[in-house]
């Protein structure tokens, strides 16, 4: 098996679909339509760049990365929670966007206009500090649990083998020490108000066991071998793009991949998909329906006709939008569905 | 056919339907009533027994399908080998204890 990724996926150019992952048409073949809800959440993705690089990242993120939303597009993502607040949760993902300048500004605002500030932490950063300049980020925990910030952190499983394979090797063990950290702060604990859930991905081309038969396992597992405690597992299926589609494609499983995301295909699971809830923000400011959109650089249509952003946000247009679909698309429709907040039904 | 066994199979054998595709459907049924769903035994339980077997069988289409599905099933690679191990240790004993049979022999043939 070829274990080589590139830490710039995008650099491949991706084969051509298969007409029969067209999400559009398999979504008008069974009547089916996928309109806004609403948006309750923000979802920034502050930062492209991270401490680690993992095997299935959808962002492409790694040390090298750059890409990151200006100050001011920062404060404008603060103005806008301020002025909307039907937007009740900032959701802040990158890379790691603890690596960001302003990020802990960024959480500050938010959490003085009383919105809930969801941040996706890789429990590594604490340790490894920011990688182009060496800084500490050892206050992150103490600085999490002051702002009540809700973690959302990566655990690929409750075991070495799997979360090394996938994110690097060392991981697990760092990973351990910073839910250690956490807890005793009070992060996980019942009563304590500071939510911490984990993410659970498959290492490969598969789809996730029932969201919660694998809590009951990461709970049992987690505890009697570490004393570790959370509140929630969510299990989140690996979307066929950016640096796992190139594993996909290299090891020829792509289409078979694809293949088993159509067949899985639940239109429970469609009907929850999280981009009818929430707007993601890019490093330059534009809107997208999602992180994945984000990524596969399909912005949603501003008035001008180009992508619409944060600094002419228009609510209202917003919710009338029609949903960017593509095949990737089939990733959080699979099975139980998946979403940032894990599986759908 | 370049081999008896091509990965690429597996997809097809819906298609033994083509031909008595009343016993097909009948078999595809039951099979999914077994395997498909959480019973007197987990779905994770079904899937390592299934692997298991798939080893003692020696189907290849079987072991790429169930070590599929105990990952599936949320197994982890110590559990899929403590399960091959088990059909490789239940070999052993089926052939060894068939050294009774052996010995019950010499004890007829032997002066």
């Amino acid at each position: 098996m070829n274990k080589s990724i590139p830490l710039r996926a995008l650099a491949a150019v991706p084969a051509p679909e298969s007409p029969r992952h067209d999400f559009d048409a398999l979504l008008q073949s069974r009547g089916l339509a996928l309109p806004p809800l609403g948006i309750t959440t923000l979802q920034v993705n502050i930062t492209k760049m991270c401490n680690q690089v993992c095997r299935h990242c959808h962002v492409d993120a790694s040390p090298k990365r750059t890409e990151a939303l200006s100050r001011a597009g920062v404060e404008r993502c603060v103005e806008l929670l301020a002025d909307y607040p039907e937007i009740r949760t900032l959701d802040i993902t990158g890379g790691a966007p603890e690596l960001h300048p302003d990020f802990e500004w960024m959480v500050g605002q938010a959490r003085a206009l009383d919105r809930h500030v969801m941040v996706r932490h890789n429990l590594t950063v604490t340790f490894d500090g920011h990688p182009r300049t060496g800084a500490s980020l050892a206050h992150l925990p103490d600085f999490f649990a002051r702002h009540r910030c809700e973690l959302v952190c990566s655990l690929p499983y409750y075991q070495e083998f799997f979360t090394d394979a996938q994110r690097g090797d060392g991981v697990f063990a760092k990973s351990i020490a910073g839910l250690q950290r956490l807890n005793a702060l009070g992060y996980g604990r019942d009563g304590s108000g500071l939510s911490l859930n984990l993410v659970y991905n498959p290492v490969g081309p598969y789809l996730p066991a029932a969201q919660s038969v694998l809590q009951a396992d990461y709970k049992r597992e987690l505890t009697s071998r570490f004393g570790i405690e959370f509140n929630q597992l969510y299990t989140i299926t690996n979307m066929p793009i950016n640096r796992f589609r190139v594993h996909l494609e290299k090891s020829g499983q792509y289409e078979g991949y694809m293949d088993k995301l159509l067949g899985a295909f639940n239109a429970d699971a469609a009907a929850g998909v999280m981009c009818r809830t929430l707007i993601s923000v890019g490093h330059d400011g534009s809107l997208y329906d999602c992180d994945f959109n984000q990524m596969q650089d399909m912005p949603v249509a501003g008035a001008t006709g180009r992508a619409a952003t944060i600094f002419d946000f228009d609510f209202a247009a917003l919710m009338r939008r029609q949903i960017r679909f593509a095949s990737h698309c089939l990733g959080c429709t699979a099975g139980a569905g998946s979403s940032c907040g894990g599986a759908t039904t | 056919m370049s081999s008896y066994y091509e990965s690429t199979d597996l997809a097809k054998f819906g298609q033994i339907g083509e031909h008595g595709k009343a016993l097909a459907d009948e078999f595809f049924k039951y099979y999914g009533m077994v395997t498909g769903a959480d019973g007197a035994l987990t779905r994770r339980e079904k899937a390592l027994i299934a692997l298991a077997i798939s080893h003692s069988e020696k189907c290849p289409y079987c072991i790429d399908a169930y070590s599929t599905a105990c990952l599936e099933a949320g197994a982890n690679p110590a559990q899929m080998m403590e399960a091959v191990h088990v059909a490789a240790a239940m070999k052993a004993g089926i052939t060894l204890v068939h050294a009774v049979q052996m010995k019950n022999h010499l004890d007829k043939l032997v002066l």
